[in-house]
This record gives structure tokens, C-alpha cells and sequence, in this order.
């Protein structure tokens, strides 16, 4: 069982669907008192930083989700902007992120004479790492599709799982002890995608 | 590094897919669900599914066929066909499409589009254009849900869809529709380099290296229809879809 945090930033059908098809049963909640319970946890997200903490902090989630993530430390993927709030900040806003790992949030910008890419970069692309123990495990050069103008940068190398390339190297997923969290979407990512949600589903 | 996205482009009439020539004669290619688990095994880039009668018949987008087509698709959707109003936009999003193709409601009430792209965000919604020559061998937009010509010039209509907040465009070319015999590159080099948001380029591909010409003129994605449904310039229906490493040498 997996639970899927609705807090009000878009669309988490993709994310029951794909786990339906691979056999996972999920709940959809925004109430604390069910994330409570949670074993496993997917924080998704769609939008902007600042409304997704203003949600998190009026809906009373704050709490409990600092309470999964740092004390009983529950696997915990959070997707998109879903990781991006993980962090302590963002370029995007003036919230304080969840800060769960350390780093920040930057929007795409090209330097000045090398090519001004579009942005959001949107599309499939390579994701590299080096530690195929955990997310990546039984993936071969994997590719997924990523919609995002934002980037994490992680402080410590250490959090950094995965890295993919626009213009230059972001770091597209990240990990630190039961916390992970990718830039993509798995959930729109068919094959690559659905073995990504399996490996999650292993950790423990 | 991110590969030009390729992108099979599907005619819904009914409960049906159907491919158009030119916008018209339509000949029956099969059941939506069954092509899109075929094209997830194919490990397609991402879908576009075009309702073409929606507007037509004055009516919205047909909930319950993409709630079937959402629940097998595991690939960026993005829906177009008689979207009017945001609440039509809430409930694709709800059932899982990823973005929402809008092509009549933006010629006919862009305060639409600018609620839209404020609440959902441009990159949720994607503005359609159907482009035609008139009488005078003129490129015009064609407003397909109405089938009226109008005399707006393609560029212009594209840099005003921007301003009001389309985060893609979608460019079709009646006259290529269904011919196979390539893209318009003049007009997708005139209208990506009039605008900043990504043009994906439709109507006319009928071989892997079309795709790379439609990228060099500037197309950010590429899309076809009848490349995708049928096995060869004869129609035969096969639901097909290029290899990884044949789309990697053709955008090399």
C-alpha cells in the first residue's frame, strides 16, 4: 500500500493508474490524520512553490509530513515540485521549503553567447547515475520525461542520485537515507517509469 | 540531451480513430484503447488525441472514452476537441491528461486562454492552429471547428496566442493533411521564429527524415498522423512507431 499526498497541486491519476498497472494498491489523501498511517509515501506536484507550501502549511500537513520524513522515516519519493519543496528554498518564491535536504531551487538560465534553450524543458531526456542500488536498480540507459523551468542543486554531493543534462548538468534525482525524489515523472515515463515505481516500492 | 519529441497525432470521431485527408475523407483506423497500448509498448514520446467532431457538435470533450484511454496511457496525453470552459480543463487534468489542446475557444474568446494559462499554468495548455491557403494561394488561419476561413496571417495569430498564454503551439496544415509529402517548412521555420514557446509542427510527414528537416526549421516537436496508422502510402492500417535508436539517427 502506498499513499499519494493530494495537496492540492495537480494531477495524481497518472500516478494511481501506473501503480494500478503494476500492481501496487495506492490511496489518494489529503487528510492528516490517514497520512499518519502511511507506510509509503509519493508527494507529487504540479505548479508553484509558494502555493504548494501555502497548501502544505493550511491544510495541516506541515507537521506530519516532517514527522514521516525525518522520524519514523518512511520511504518517501517526492515527484517534481514535489522534490523541489523538499529543499530549503527556491528561485521561484519566497516560501521556506520543507528542507530535507539541503540546497535550493534555480530556474533554467543560459549563460550569455551559448544556446538560450526554451524553457521549461520539456521532454524526454537521459537521466545518468552512478548507484543503481535503489531507484535505478534494473534500468538500462534510462530515459524519462521531465517538464519543469526550476532545477534543484543540491549542497552535499552526496544527496545527488542522478544527473541529466539542458544546456548543463542538473541533478535529476536525489537521495538522502529514506528520502528520494526525482525531477521527471515517472508517471508518464511507460516502461522506465513503472520499473522506477517497482524499485521504490522494494525500499525499505 | 533532450531528443526532439515525436509524436503520433489521433483523430477521435465517436469511439472511433480515423485518419483525415486534407481534414476530410476519413477512413477508419480502429479502437483508441487498443492503439494506445500498442503505442505504450512502442515507448512512444507522447500522444495528442484530436476529438475532430467535438466543436462541430457544439458539445465538450467525452469524459468517460478518456478515462479508458488515460487508465492505459503512461505517456505525456494531451487532449484537444471542444474545450470551452475551465472546468472542462479541471476534470482532464482530474482523470489524468497532461495537457489541453485548444484550437476554436482561442479564436473565439481568448479571456479564456489567459484564465486558463493563469490558473492551470501555459505549459498545460497548448494552442492549436489550423492553417490554410486561401483563393489568393495565401496562408490564412482555418478555424477547422467551424470550417471558416478566416484572413488572419499565421504569424500574427501564433505571437497573439503566445501574449495570451499558449505554452506550445500546435501547427496544422490542412492542404499536407494526410499527403505524406512533407511538412511546410517555410511556414514552421516563419512561425517558431516569430514566437519563444515550442512549435510542434503536423500535417505532411511521410518519412523518418521529414522529422529532421521539420527540427532543423525549427519545430521544438514533431507530430503526425498517418505515418503512425498506416504501414505504407497505401493505407494499410498498422499502428506503428520508429525504434529509439532509428529516432536517435534521424535527429543525429
Amino acid at each position: 500500500m502506498i499513499t499519494i499526498v493530494d495537496y492540492g497541486m495537480g494531477n495524481l491519476a497518472s500516478i494511481k493508474n501506473m501503480l494500478k498497472k503494476i500492481g501496487v494498491k495506492a490511496e489518494i489523501t489529503s487528510s492528516p490524520e490517514v497520512l499518519m498511517r502511511a507506510e509509503r509515501i509519493i508527494l507529487p506536484g504540479v505548479g508553484a512553490f509558494d502555493d504548494a507550501m501555502s497548501n502544505i502549511n493550511s491544510m495541516g500537513l506541515l507537521e506530519v509530513l516532517n514527522r514521516k520524513a525525518t522520524v519514523e522515516m518512511v520511504p518517501l519519493l517526492g515527484i517534481c515540485l514535489g522534490m523541489q519543496i523538499m529543499m530549503r528554498s527556491s528561485e521561484e518564491g519566497a516560501a521556506l521549503g520543507l528542507g530535507w535536504i539541503d540546497g535550493e531551487v534555480k530556474r533554467f538560465t543560459f549563460e550569455p553567447g551559448s544556446p538560450q534553450l526554451k524553457v521549461p524543458h520539456m521532454g524526454w531526456n537521459l537521466v545518468a547515475t552512478s548507484d543503481v542500488s535503489f531507484l535505478f536498480k534494473n534500468l538500462t540507459t534510462p530515459r524519462f520525461y521531465f517538464v519543469h523551468g526550476y532545477y534543484v542543486r543540491c549542497k552535499n554531493a552526496g544527496d545527488v542520485l542522478a544527473t541529466s543534462n539542458y544546456g548543463y548538468e542538473f541533478h535529476s534525482a536525489i537521495h538522502r537515507g529514506n528520502i528520494f525524489g526525482t525531477q521527471f515523472h515517472p508517471e508518464k515515463s511507460h516502461k522506465f517509469g513503472m520499473q522506477l515505481l517497482r524499485n521504490f516500492m522494494e525500499i525499505t | 540531451m533532450l531528443r526532439t519529441r515525436v509524436i503520433p497525432c489521433l483523430l477521435l470521431r465517436g469511439r472511433g480513430l480515423v485518419k483525415t485527408m486534407r481534414f476530410k475523407s476519413q477512413t477508419y483506423i480502429g479502437d483508441p484503447i487498443n492503439a494506445v497500448k500498442i503505442f505504450n509498448d512502442k515507448e512512444v514520446d507522447e500522444l495528442v488525441f484530436l476529438d475532430i467532431t467535438a466543436s462541430k457538435e457544439n458539445r465538450g470533450p467525452n469524459i468517460s472514452l478518456l478515462k479508458d484511454i488515460t487508465s492505459e496511457c503512461f505517456m505525456p496525453l494531451a487532449y484537444g476537441g471542444g474545450v470551452t470552459n475551465i472546468d472542462q480543463i479541471k476534470e482532464l487534468l482530474r482523470i489524468g491528461v497532461e495537457k489541453v489542446v485548444i484550437n476554436t475557444a482561442a479564436h473565439e474568446n481568448p479571456d479564456f486562454i489567459r484564465e486558463a494559462a493563469r490558473k492551470f499554468g501555459s505549459s498545460t495548455i497548448v494552442i492549436s492552429v489550423d492553417v490554410k491557403k486561401n483563393i489568393f494561394g495565401k496562408n490564412c488561419v482555418f478555424i477547422s471547428g467551424r470550417n471558416k476561413m478566416s484572413n488572419i496571417s499565421p504569424t500574427e495569430y501564433v505571437r497573439k496566442m503566445e501574449e495570451i498564454g499558449a505554452g506550445e503551439l500546435l501547427l496544422n496544415v490542412v492542404d499536407a493533411d494526410g499527403m505524406m509529402g512533407g511538412y511546410d517548412l517555410s511556414l514552421i521555420s516563419q512561425l517558431s521564429h516569430a514566437v519563444s514557446v515550442p512549435l510542434i509542427a503536423c500535417g505532411g510527414a511521410g518519412e523518418l527524415d521529414d522529422f529532421r528537416k521539420a527540427r532543423d526549421a525549427g519545430a521544438s516537436g514533431v507530430a503526425a498522423g498517418s505515418m503512425f496508422v498506416f504501414q505504407n502510402r497505401n493505407r494499410a492500417v498498422l499502428i506503428n512507431y520508429p525504434s529509439i535508436p532509428e529516432l536517435e539517427r534521424v535527429f543525429q
